[in-house]
């Protein structure tokens, strides 16, 4: 069976620009990939081409084993999608756009079912012109889920909403997935990847990074300390019992996660051997490793 | 609920609750109705001047819904991103392009309506019975469609500012070179020719020779009429984009 979506070596040009290049993504049913970058990384090309918004210049895209392009009608039956900049007419309120977008499918969830799910029956009746931005986000993602998709596609869902709306939406993906959605995310926000997504795909300047699940990105714990002089790493090793890398003269890694016992034990075994510690890092979040990944790109390109 | 009837009747809702388009497609007839037929201004060639301005607003109608209002309305919704997000539903180009056109058709209904019992009220006699009633029709119809194709063809390509100054620009010089309030017959020969070539322009002599005079469309009128109703929609669902 295929993969519910699959983005396969995929490139996108526009005219002299290459937005996307050999982009490989897939996503099974019940899965969360999130699609992680800077701005201009390619992840709304991506989204946008699944969508049959463009017709790939190399490689393929598939939805449900369908080609959006081609069998679009099916595609959009089966998909719900929340893009960056889709609107809704200005006068309508959450309430009657929901209601009228519901006419379009054969089983849609009840209109007032999402509008409590995603907290918006306070303004149900407001026009849209008069939504705030995390009010207008989350009906846009109300009127994603209406159709009962498998597959959903989601362009900066959190982009404007605020603390608690974020919490609204995280739950309803969460939900969306416990129902076997595969469901797909884009965002340049490390916390709602961290938080969200079974697995994660790192995109700089319309290509992959790194992909995988978020422990394999943030790697294995590690303390790396800078010492005063060149420090033996074969001691410390048998002290702490773990592996322990020279990583320049005078910084050394050591595989384990840091805590007060082990700098005590390092700091003793710095003192006996006449050195200091001059500074202490751990590696262990997300964050840092994709500040990593994007800086040495940009230093790759540099040089 | 039918999604095609669902979108037509939100079509509609929208489009008489906009005050921009109300003004266009009722004030501004009826306000040109009553000016042109109480005043001197341009000369008549009908001996009561509501007899020739009449027949004349009624193709204002069409060219003020099926080509202003659609083509703005339309041209907007592409700018604030409606269209992108009904592009990712089921709804279809079909449904949204046929929902528009019978809220277009719905809304003209309405508009002639109004306008005809503004028109009786100042005296108008209409001429060309029941006949010339289905000719009144056909000529709308047709109209509205190569009209509609037109406005669906400038927003489909042209940004939703230019596009607002073009479809007004349009609107302006359409009505008053289309024989809707200065006779076409006032204009240079080679002007008269190109207005009949376009819809608004065939549409108003049709009705004129309808219900001024009590005779058939020309040739010419049904010809460019039919010509624009195929081409002109054809055209617009090729070149129309979501996004």
């Amino acid at each position: 069976m295929s993969n519910a979506v699959e983005v396969n070596n995929l490139g996108v040009t526009f005219g002299e620009l290459v937005a996307v290049n050999g982009v490989t993504v897939h996503a099974d049913y019940g899965d969360v990939v999130t699609l992680l970058g800077p701005n201009g990384a390619g992840k709304t090309t991506v989204v946008e081409t699944l969508l049959g918004f463009r017709r790939p210049t190399s490689g393929s895209v598939r939805l449900g084993g369908l080609d959006p392009c081609r069998d679009h009608r099916e595609v959009v039956v089966r998909t719900g999608a929340l893009l960056q900049r889709g609107g809704v007419w200005f006068p309508m309120t959450p309430a009657q756009v929901l209601r009228l977008t519901a006419t379009y499918y054969h089983a849609p969830r009840a209109p007032e079912e999402l509008l409590t799910l995603l907290d918006l029956d306070h303004c149900a009746r407001t026009p849209w012109r008069r939504l705030s931005g995390g009010e207008q986000q989350r009906t846009l993602l109300a009127l994603a889920l209406i159709g009962r998709p498998r597959i959903v596609l989601l362009d900066e869902p959190t982009t404007a909403v605020d603390p608690e709306g974020r919490q609204v939406i995280r739950e309803l993906v969460r939900s969306e997935r416990s129902r076997g959605c595969a469901i797909l995310i884009t965002t340049h926000e490390l916390g709602e990847a961290d938080q969200l997504a079974d697995r994660i795909v790192i995109l700089n300047k319309g290509h992959v990074v790194i992909q995988g699940t978020l422990e394999d990105l943030a790697g294995s714990p590690e303390m790396i300390i800078e010492t005063s002089a060149p420090a033996d790493p074969v001691g410390l090793s048998s002290l702490l019992g773990c592996e322990v890398t020279r990583d320049g003269p005078l910084r050394l890694r050591c595989a384990t996660t840091s805590t007060p016992e082990r700098i005590a034990l390092i700091t003793t075994y710095l003192t006996g051997n006449g050195l200091s510690m001059t500074s202490l890092r751990t590696r262990a979040s997300l964050e840092e490793r994709y500040l990593d990944l994007i800086a040495s790109e940009r230093d790759g390109a540099a040089t | 609920m039918n999604a095609l009837f669902a979108q037509t009747r939100a079509e509609v809702q929208m489009t008489v609750r906009r005050g921009e388009t109300l003004l266009l497609t009722i004030g501004i007839p009826v306000l040109l109705l009553i000016f042109f037929s109480q005043t001197h201004v341009t000369a008549s060639p009908a001996a009561h001047r509501i007899n020739f301005i009449a027949p004349g607003i009624l193709a204002l109608c069409v060219l003020s819904t099926s080509l202003v209002a659609l083509s703005i309305a339309t041209g907007f919704e592409r700018s604030f991103g409606v269209l992108r997000r009904l592009h990712v539903t089921p709804l279809g180009q079909r449904r949204l392009i046929g929902a528009k056109i019978a809220g277009v058709l719905v809304t003209e209904l309405l508009q002639v309506a109004v306008l005809s019992a503004v028109a009786l009220l100042l005296k108008w006699h209409p001429h060309g019975g029941a006949s010339g009633g289905l000719q009144v029709l056909a000529l709308l119809v047709l109209g509205s469609a190569g009209c509609g194709g037109i406005g669906l063809l400038l927003a489909g390509r042209l940004r939703a500012e230019v596009n607002l100054a073009a479809s007004n620009g349009l609107y302006l010089v359409l009505l008053l070179v289309s024989g809707i309030v200065v006779p076409v017959t006032s204009l240079p020969t080679f002007v008269q020719k190109i207005v009949v070539g376009l819809p608004p322009g065939a549409m108003s002599d049709g009705l004129h020779r309808v219900l001024g005079q009590g005779h058939a469309p020309s040739i010419a009128d049904w010809t460019s009429l039919a010509v624009w109703a195929v081409l002109a929609p054809l055209l617009a669902a090729r070149t129309f984009r979501f996004d």
